[in-house]
């Protein structure tokens, strides 16, 4: 765990970015880890995708998988590829401020 | 009057724990089980039909004969279940009233959920070994392969046994070492996980089993279509990996009737539940075991018997009254084979990801964990027997507490 500072606040991330601790999230926060991973603004259905996660991961303690965001967050899987090139689960966790996906059991 | 506890799901948990509620609590309860067959199939022997290892014959047995007798087994489909009634509608219309319900109806396969999968190649060069069919029809292809792309495709997470996979394709090296085409065929495993397993230290070990068989890993491969026609899969991302025998384990989700009920699962049909007490979200008298349940442990059969006594213990007391026991701690004990005679043995739970000692007696084993061994297979071929004679009838393992033990578990030297 290392302290960095994101959109000018000071927060915790593992070695590969993802925040520590989903409380220490905002939106600022959200778009600057979206620029630094290549997505230089979100629009409104990257929000349903980051915020659908963010729920999800709140209320479960889980993120969900691929699947799941296809068939419930509203974004099907296709398009949620070219929101979110190279694996939509992770970077939205990510750009969400919740932990890596684990990728289940 | 005694407690109607209708029991959903005649499989490994199903059965064991109508067997032990019925053994447990006798005449207060009456136990009824639903199935929609009677056909129980030992589902870790479906890994050995594709190599001639196991008779597709022999791993079936009737379901209602692994039921001790006084508890009641109806063969109908579940149509839906009505929390609020607290009835179980069979397909025909007829209610199944209960005080308790336990829902142990397990994984479905779908592979109609991948674009591509069940078109003329399915059973030709598109298999899978997750059911009886599949795994029977694979054993024919097998037999006659002369070598090629033997592709291994896990479709999505979560699925039945995460170590299967592995374990076929172990065994493919091996069959095809002895049929003298390995040398011939290449094999790869498309997983869209990011290693070989999912948790890091057996992930490396497993994935250094891999490359020692010259087996190729495909990581972050997250399936978006099969193109049989062309011999190839195509991830979402658009890369693509060829193939002349596609082995695919297809996505899992719960049973359909989850979906008719309202409230009661997930988006993909499996049942939210405390993950140490077992009772469901949506209804403090509705049960979860086995593979239906969704909670961030395998589903395995193992962890189904490790289940058993939390399931009976809440059950008890749901009918009394009492406050549940908080007693499952996500116990999973998997043997992997390896091929040539040998096998690797893994045991784990929520905390702890699976480390190297010894099982079950911490220092003495016999067993060695995270290690390959004879002992290991032996005992893997051993369970089969302990599934019909000691799991089914809801009996403990000899040795072996449902809880993990932690003792003498370490890192394993690389
Ligand atoms: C290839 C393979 C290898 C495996 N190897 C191992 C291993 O080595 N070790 C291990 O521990 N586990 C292994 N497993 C996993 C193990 O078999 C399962 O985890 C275990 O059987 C789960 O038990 P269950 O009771 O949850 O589900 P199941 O045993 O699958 O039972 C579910 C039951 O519900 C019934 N059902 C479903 N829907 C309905 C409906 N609508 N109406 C009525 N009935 C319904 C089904 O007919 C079935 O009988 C393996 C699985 C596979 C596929």
């Amino acid at each position: 765990m290392t302290q960095t500072t994101i959109a000018g606040h000071p927060v915790d991330v593992d070695p590969e970015g993802f925040l520590t601790d989903p409380g220490a999230w905002d939106r600022d926060i959200a778009a600057e880890i979206a620029r630094d991973n290549g997505i230089p603004e979100l629009t409104e259905r990257h929000w349903q995708v980051v915020d659908f996660m963010r729920e999800r991961y709140l209320r479960d303690g889980a993120a969900p998988s691929i699947r799941t965001l296809g068939k419930a967050s509203g974004v099907p899987v296709k398009e949620l590829y070219q929101l979110f090139p190279k694996g939509p689960a992770k970077l939205a966790a990510k750009i969400g401020g919740i932990p890596k996906p684990r990728g289940c059991i | 009057m005694s407690s109607r506890v209708v029991i959903l799901g005649g499989g490994t948990g199903g059965t064991l724990a109508a067997n032990r509620l019925h053994r447990a609590l006798g005449d207060a309860i009456d136990v009824t089980v639903v199935d929609q067959d009677d056909r129980h199939v030992y589902q870790p022997g479906l890994l050995f039909v594709p190599f001639g290892l196991a008779d597709p014959d022999h791993i079936v047995r009737s379901r209602s004969a692994q039921l001790a007798s006084g508890i009641h087994m109806v063969l109908a489909d579940v149509e839906r279940v009505e929390l609020e009634q607290r009835s179980v509608i069979l397909a025909g219309g007829a209610a199944l009233p209960y005080d308790v319900l336990v829902i142990a109806t397990g994984a479905r396969l779908q592979p109609e959920e991948t674009e591509g999968m069940l078109g003329d190649a399915w059973n030709e060069h598109v298999f899978t070994f997750y059911d009886l069919e599949g795994a029977t029809a694979l054993r024919d292809a097998l037999a006659a392969f002369e070598g090629g792309r033997l592709l291994v495709n896990v479709v999505d997470m979560p699925i039945k046994c995460p170590v299967a996979p592995l374990e076929f394709c172990f065994l493919a090296d091996w069959f095809l070492r002895e049929r003298g085409v390995r040398e011939r065929t290449e094999i790869t495993l498309a997983t869209p996980l990011d290693g070989a397993f999912t948790k890091p230290l057996a992930s490396q070990a497993l994935g250094g089993l891999l490359t020692e068989k010259g087996i190729a890993l495909e990581a972050e491969f997250a399936t978006g279509r099969v193109e049989a026609g062309e011999g190839r899969i195509v991830s979402w991302d658009e890369r693509e990996l060829p193939f002349d025998l596609l082995v695919a384990i297809p996505a899992h989700g719960g049973a359909a009737y989850v979906e008719r009920s309202a409230g009661l699962g997930d988006e993909l049909g499996f049942v939210p539940c405390d993950p140490h007490t077992l009772q469901a979200r949506a209804a403090s008298n509705v049960f979860v075991l086995g593979d239906a349940a969704n909670i961030p442990t395998s589903k395995a059969g193992s962890v189904s018997h490790f289940e058993g006594e939390t399931i009976v213990e809440n059950v008890r007391r749901m009918l009394a009254g009492e406050e549940l026991r908080p007693s499952f701690d996500g116990h999973a004990n998997c043997f992997i084979e390896t091929g040539f005679g040998r096998a690797l043995l893994i045991d784990f739970n929520y905390e702890n990801e699976p480390l190297a000692g010894r099982f079950p007696e911490p220092h003495l084993g016999p067993l060695p964990l995270l290690r390959e061994s004879r002992m290991n297979h032996m005992a893997k071929l051993m369970f089969e027997w302990a599934y019909w004679h000691v799991l089914l009838p809801g009996r403990e393992l000899p040795g072996i507490s449902n809880e993990m033990q932690t003792a003498g578990r370490h890192a394993p030297e690389s």
